[in-house]
């Protein structure tokens, strides 16, 4: 009787474990297909674009009159994007929250520049090199090097485990091809409405 | 036994940064990522290694930056040429319409 429960408690636990492994699959999935239709839908898309025309507004306006050189507007333009990209991520991966927290960091650094100059440089904290243990925990077989590299290209992805750093590398692409699609609709609409206004004022001086 | 049992109980309690990776969790993840790239796609094999996937992500994000990197260029010499708020108001509304 005891060999009887002895392997009841055993049949118990292995379809309890396996039915938490497919539950844990399903969230991961439907979690992964919600962000996709999070980035890939046309109104996430029209929203974005519609935002960013607010922002680069905004700063254009702030700007007037110094108007930005050329060069300059480039970069200017691409930090908005990347602030509105991360705002409609709202706060829910680190590479959004990465992306906001140094811009909020830049505008104090600038702002306080001759206090942060007198306490030195204690403000930012290293974060530790990892230990043997969190190692194991990132080691994967032959791609280390790929993974430190794909750390470095998402924002805020340092020292996460790997698992974390491929959902958030996942997002980020989603996420950064809406941006593609959404800031090259904007430059065509731009551009033909620019043609047509400079082609009606030619043709009514002529 | 009761070990086994304990470690496990172990995991459902813990985060996901706690719990031991798996194998299966990593190869999900990394097929999901595939999908995401568009030359993986085109090939539609299932015998992408890992290794692959992880340079072509590498690849394509930085090829995304460049691309976004190019758009903001040309964004900002558009809108730095004509300026008149009803440039603008017309943009948006033909943004809302399309």
């Amino acid at each position: 009787m005891d060999s009887n429960n002895f392997f009841h408690d055993l049949h118990a636990d292995t379809s309890l474990e396996s039915s938490r492994k497919k539950r844990r699959k399903i969230e991961a999935e439907s979690h992964s297909s919600e962000t996709e239709i999070k980035w890939k839908s046309e109104s996430a898309q029209r929203i974005y674009a519609v935002k960013l025309v607010e922002a680069l507004q905004r700063t254009s306006s702030q700007n007037a009159p110094p108007a930005p050189s050329e060069a300059a507007g480039g970069r200017v333009v691409r930090d908005v994007a990347d602030r509105v990209l991360a705002m409609a991520a709202k706060g829910r991966t680190r590479w959004s929250r990465a992306i906001l927290a140094s811009r909020l960091r830049l505008t104090m650094l600038r702002r306080h520049r001759k206090v942060k100059k007198a306490s030195g440089s204690a403000s930012r904290p290293r974060k530790p090199l990892p230990t043997a243990a969190e190692d194991r925990k990132n080691r994967l077989p032959a791609v280390g090097n790929r993974v430190k590299i794909l750390s470095r290209l998402v924002p805020g992805c340092k020292g996460i485990p790997v698992t974390n750093l491929l959902e958030e590398a996942g997002d980020y692409i989603a996420a950064l091809q809406m941006q593609v699609r959404a800031m090259t609709a904007l430059t065509e609409i731009i551009s033909v409405s620019q043609g047509d206004r400079l082609g009606s004022s030619s043709s009514s001086q002529a | 036994m009761s070990s086994r049992r304990s470690s496990r109980s172990r995991n459902i309690q813990s985060d996901s940064s706690e719990t031991r990776i798996t194998d299966d969790q990593i190869s999900d993840l990394i097929s999901k990522l595939q999908h995401l790239i568009p030359e993986l796609h085109r090939r539609r094999s299932d015998k992408v290694s890992a290794s692959k996937v992880l340079r072509e992500t590498c690849n394509y994000i930085r090829s995304l930056h460049k691309e976004v990197g190019d758009l903001s260029e040309r964004l900002a010499l558009l809108l730095g040429s004509g300026e008149a708020d009803s440039d603008q108001a017309a943009i948006i509304r033909s943004l809302l319409m399309y």
